[in-house]
């Protein structure tokens, strides 16, 4: 029988509450979204929080909503509403590829998007989305210096500051994840699992804005694979100005194979992984140039 | 802490420790069995219930997130000795062997029927896809669904009409009843 070790519990009333509690409190509170991740987390006791504050009645965290040529995506947003955000596939259908192979449909009910990242485990898929849309995030705080009103922006690839952690520091909350929408996008995910359900074996996301027949600008998002940020700068860098081509691709997808770090684990060797990493870099910029060019895919 | 939860359209409180689990709490202090507890890592799904209108797996969720929400367990499905055509489903087309993971994907199939009331089989594989049935009788599960869903509505009504829909869903079942009690299993 697995039960969380003795907590505290505070039912958070708005944001504000929210950081006033996590104030509170100290160091040792956590935010308890979805629980998804944190409930088994500390059902294993590896997480051992004091208080938990719940922000579950945050209604104003939960909204996909496309404002000042951003997607904007609250951090309470449950996965199974970013899969039915039309807005969401519309302008990056990355997010709808990597929500489909996300857990299964009964987590992807009520674990969070902003969960998700937080808990950044290295085998998460939308940190890879994210890195590869480049989005920032949005963090709340009880405010200092570079940012009186509590609020400050972080790149996708600044968030994580390595396994389980991420810049999202004691008193501070995730509260939104901002896209920038440009023309002449396309984006997708490709993930190799071994069931349903399970983290991936490998995956990896791509999004491109063509400028003509040329490589405008790049994305690359690879997960569980040790790529550093979860993003493949190398490969993205090799792309800019290259011909939209599948020679292009082919040598994005080995220089993305090349620069990440796998583990051997009980899902599978690192030769393996590193394989995938390239593969499914090539398929997933294979299919988001489709888009970009408004074909089906 | 003291938590009120509406289980079924009936109001619980107790009071209880902020770590525990939702399974625990219906089962062991509302006595509420028909959910089970399976294998604890939300990976299997016999702990599904419905957290206002929304399947979750009950062992992943504390039962202080249930505070003043309302809970659907297997044991709301029958109404005035009337099973669920979920239920009825299961029992004619064989979807049940030893019955650990039933509770679970019927109120998971119920769900899926309300909002989609035709469903393909490939759409009720999806729905269950993150339920396990040990004795993998999955065709027949598959089977009791789609006989469910030439069925009608739940004989609950619509769960947000909960309560005040009784009387009006009772005449509609009444009138239901009579065709589909000859219907052979799909």
């Amino acid at each position: 029988m697995q039960v969380p070790a003795h907590v505290e519990y505070e039912k958070a009333s708005s944001v504000g509450h929210a950081l006033s509690l996590l104030a509170r409190y100290g160091p040792e509170a956590r935010i308890l979204a979805g629980g998804h991740s944190l409930i088994p987390m500390m059902k294993l006791r590896l997480a051992q929080p004091e208080t938990l504050v719940d922000i579950n009645g945050l209604t104003e965290l939960s909204y996909v909503e496309v404002t000042g040529g951003e997607l904007r995506i609250g951090a309470l947003t449950r996965h199974a509403q970013l899969l039915d955000s039309a807005a969401a596939g519309e302008h990056f259908a990355i997010l709808h590829d990597a929500e489909k192979v996300i857990a299964d449909p009964i987590v992807r009910n009520w674990g969070t998007v902003g969960g998700s990242l937080c808990q950044a485990d290295p085998s998460e898929d939308l940190s890879a989305a994210f890195a590869a849309l480049k989005a920032v995030m949005v963090i709340r705080g009880p405010g200092g210096p570079g940012h009186p009103d509590g609020s400050r922006t972080v790149s996708a690839r600044e968030f994580h500051t390595g396994p389980y952690e991420t810049v999202v520091a004691a008193g501070e909350m995730l509260t939104e994840i901002r896209i920038p929408i440009s023309p002449g996008g396309g984006s997708a995910y490709e993930k190799v699992g071994r069931r349903v359900g399970d983290w991936p074996v490998g995956a990896a996301g791509a999004a491109i804005w063509l400028a003509g027949d040329l490589v405008g600008d790049a994305g690359i998002g690879l997960t569980a694979v040790g790529a550093r940020q979860f993003a493949a700068p190398d490969a993205e860098e090799f792309l800019r100005g290259a011909p939209a081509t599948e020679d292009s691709f082919a040598r994005a997808g080995e220089i993305a194979a090349e620069h990440c770090r796998p583990v051997s684990d009980q899902r599978g060797p690192a030769d393996y992984k590193r394989h995938l990493a390239g593969e499914l870099t090539v398929r997933a910029l294979r299919r988001a140039l489709r888009r970009a060019r408004g074909e089906d895919a | 802490m003291q938590i009120t939860v509406t289980v079924n359209d009936v109001a619980f409180t107790r009071e209880v420790e902020p770590r525990l689990l939702l399974i625990h709490f219906l089962r062991d202090d509302l006595g509420l069995t028909g959910s089970h507890w399976g294998c604890d890592t939300s990976n299997c799904g016999a702990c599904v219930v419905w957290l206002d209108e929304t399947p979750v797996k009950s062992c992943t969720v504390l039962a202080a997130m249930a505070d003043g929400r309302r809970v659907f367990t297997v044991e709301g499905l029958e109404r005035g000795g009337r099973l669920d055509p979920v239920q009825e489903g299961f029992a004619r087309c064989h979807g049940l062997q030893c019955g650990f993971c039933t509770p679970g994907m019927m109120l998971t199939a119920r769900w899926l029927l309300d909002h989609n009331p035709d469903p393909s089989a490939e759409q009720i594989r999806e729905a269950l896809s993150g339920q396990v049935c040990r004795c993998t009788g999955y065709e027949n599960i598959v089977r009791s669904v789609r006989w469910a869903a030439g069925q009608g509505v739940a004989v609950r009504g619509s769960p947000a009409e909960a309560g005040g829909s009784a009387e009006a869903g009772g005449s509609a079942e009444a009138g239901g009843s009579a065709e589909t009690d000859g219907e052979a299993p799909a």
